[in-house]
């Protein structure tokens, strides 16, 4: 079984394309957790705003900075923030979507459900700024603005996949043998929707992606010295006509890794899910 | 339809209420005491009671929610602490630059996405196919402040055609101030057209696929005529649904975009206020935002129905 899905999977252009694109980024920020090419808190100002050579492939910024080491760093940043955010839409929107499926048409469901709508009415921008207004700017403030706003996203996901499960003679075989709606939630739900669950995450992984290279780019989220690919595109911009290679790779890595996940998410929807193939956009 | 209206309308009200408790929440009981957190650490202990006395935090919680909440309804969003000015004007003269540019990166978006995503869902498979659903890939995953300065390095810088940034005002003449909005709005609408195309893409081939475009092109149409005489009209719907929910990301794109270009708008607004701890600023602005968004769904999911019948037993 494993083999035919691994072959399959194989053969899906889209998967190879999107894993390996992000497999690509993912290893460069686990590599440079031990070993960079240059020392990123080290300023060289004699060597500022080089052009790419082959002592640094992508340049130095304006602190004669090595740009290759500093976008292997900024991985880090952008990768973690947007995997908890992820994390926290899936641990607290799950759980929410299968209790709203459980008892749908309750007060519970209700009152879950229009929570959900409120949240989606605040653009996470807009939580982000609030946060930050507040608390100020930190990785931590942008990784719950983001965290906040998959929340909705995974308990609409859930409870309407959930919804309709509940209807199956297997789960009404589960209720007639004594188990408790909790139980059946977890024990015969949550695999059934895992798959969705799983393509979703891909795509807000991206979307987090994203989410933070922008709030950087503000300066709502991670502060210096951390690398980000957003705080890099936010310093090369009033550089942009004396040093446009300092814009270019950052921009370039959020963009191959946005769309390595979107490529692995629709591939992986494809390969898990062939009715949903039309429901792609 | 009325009862599906009002039904609607009920939940617009309780959202709108619950918004602004969140907003007054976050913004006036978390910090501790919002006078001190505006003045900051060093501030005397008479200005900061005076700033208590000019923000009427004397009163009670509920006693200041409801006379924010009723200045909001009649129009008096407060006093700007760091311009000395109701916040009104503040967000009207802001206004007058944001809201043209939304609609106008809202316009570009639809005339770029219609015809996009129309061609492809015609040619399915065809090379032109394939290059709209590559190039609206790439749509998506470009960040559109990244893409706004490239269009600044290349336009404005290089060629000359445009002004890296800020606005000459509409007195300017019409032109030169739409000029000023051209290269944001295009940076709004990159990503907004890649995803409404793709909708509109999908929602098309799905309703190609009907029973009664058979029928329509049995009857004798041909495939122009069915595809414009009944499945664009259907296949808009759930692409209305989308230019809805878009209208909220452009408020939230703007936000950014107005950064990269220097327009005065209400999201360079936002973060002035957020760098000068204008808290009465951030609060007024954050809600009429989320008011506009709330609004906007609202309206929107009155005109589906309206355009749908069957969904308004749906609610």
């Amino acid at each position: 079984m494993t083999d035919t899905i691994f072959s399959t999977a194989f053969r899906s252009r889209n998967i190879v394309l999107g894993v390996s694109l992000t497999a690509i980024f993912a290893l460069a920020s686990l590599v440079s957790l031990i070993w960079t090419p240059y020392d990123v808190t080290q300023f060289e100002i004699a060597n500022k705003l080089q052009t790419p050579s082959a002592t640094h492939w992508f340049g130095t910024d304006h602190f004669g900075r090595d740009i290759l080491s500093m976008i292997m760093v900024g991985a880090q940043t952008s990768i973690a923030v947007a995997i908890v955010a992820v994390v926290i839409g899936m641990g607290l929107g799950v759980p929410l979507g299968l209790a709203a499926a459980a008892r749908c048409g309750s007060l519970l469901d209700e009152i879950i459900m229009r929570g959900n709508d409120l949240v989606f009415a605040f653009p996470s921008l807009l939580i982000a700024i609030m946060i930050t207004a507040v608390f100020g700017p930190s990785a931590l403030n942008a990784i719950i603005a983001i965290g906040i706003f998959n929340i909705p996203v995974f308990a609409r996901l859930t409870r309407g996949a959930a919804l309709s499960l509940w209807t199956r003679d297997y789960i009404l075989s589960a209720r007639v043998s004594g188990k408790g709606a909790t139980r059946i939630s977890i024990e015969h739900i949550l695999p059934n929707v895992m798959n969705l669950l799983i393509v979703q995450g891909t795509i807000q992984f991206s979307l987090g992606i994203l989410a933070e290279a922008a709030l950087s780019y503000v300066g709502l989220g991670v502060q210096p010295p951390t690398p980000s690919w957003g705080r890099m595109l936010a310093d090369s911009q009033t550089l942009i006509s004396l040093a446009p290679h300092m814009a270019l790779f950052p921009g370039f890595a959020i963009i191959l890794t946005v769309l390595g996940l979107n490529l692995a998410g629709d591939g992986l929807r494809d390969l898990l899910d062939p009715r949903l193939r039309r429901v792609g956009r | 339809m009325l009862r599906f209206a009002l039904k609607r309308l009920g939940s617009l009200v309780i959202s709108l209420i619950v918004a602004s408790l969140v907003i007054f929440s976050c913004i006036e009981v978390v910090p501790g005491d919002p006078a001190s957190f505006m003045l900051g650490i060093n501030a005397q202990p008479d200005t900061i009671a005076a700033l208590r006395e000019e923000l009427g935090l004397n009163s009670s919680l509920p006693e200041r929610y409801f006379s924010w909440i009723s200045g909001m309804l009649t129009g008096d969003l407060g006093t700007s602490y760091t311009y000395r000015s109701p916040v009104s004007e503040i967000v009207a003269e802001r206004l007058v630059i944001s809201l043209p540019l939304a609609t106008y990166a809202l316009s570009l978006t639809v005339l770029i996405a219609f015809p996009v995503g129309v061609l492809a869902a015609t040619r399915r498979g065809s090379v032109a196919d394939i290059s709209v659903m590559g190039a609206t890939q790439l749509g998506v995953a470009i960040p559109n402040f990244w893409f706004a300065m490239l269009m600044v390095l290349v336009f404005a810088i290089n060629l000359r055609w445009f002004s890296a940034g800020g606005f000459p005002g509409w007195d300017a003449g019409f032109f030169a101030a739409m000029k000023a909005l051209t290269l944001p709005a295009i940076a709004l609408a990159l990503p907004q057209a890649s995803i409404l195309a793709r909708v509109m893409r999908s929602s098309l081939l799905d309703t190609l696929s009907e029973d009664y475009i058979r029928t329509a092109r049995a009857k004798g149409l041909s495939k122009r005529q069915a595809l414009w005489r009944h499945a664009l009209r259907n296949a808009l719907i759930p692409v209305l649904t989308i230019i809805g929910l878009q209208f909220s990301f452009l408020l939230a794109g703007a936000i950014i975009i107005e950064n990269v270009f220097f327009l005065p708008g209400l999201g360079r607004l936002v973060f002035q206020a957020i760098s000068q701890r204008d808290l009465i600023v951030v609060e007024s602005v954050v809600m009429l935002l989320v008011f506009a968004v709330i609004v906007v769904n609202f309206l929107v999911d009155l005109a589906y129905a309206w355009v749908d019948p069957r969904l308004r037993s749906r609610v």
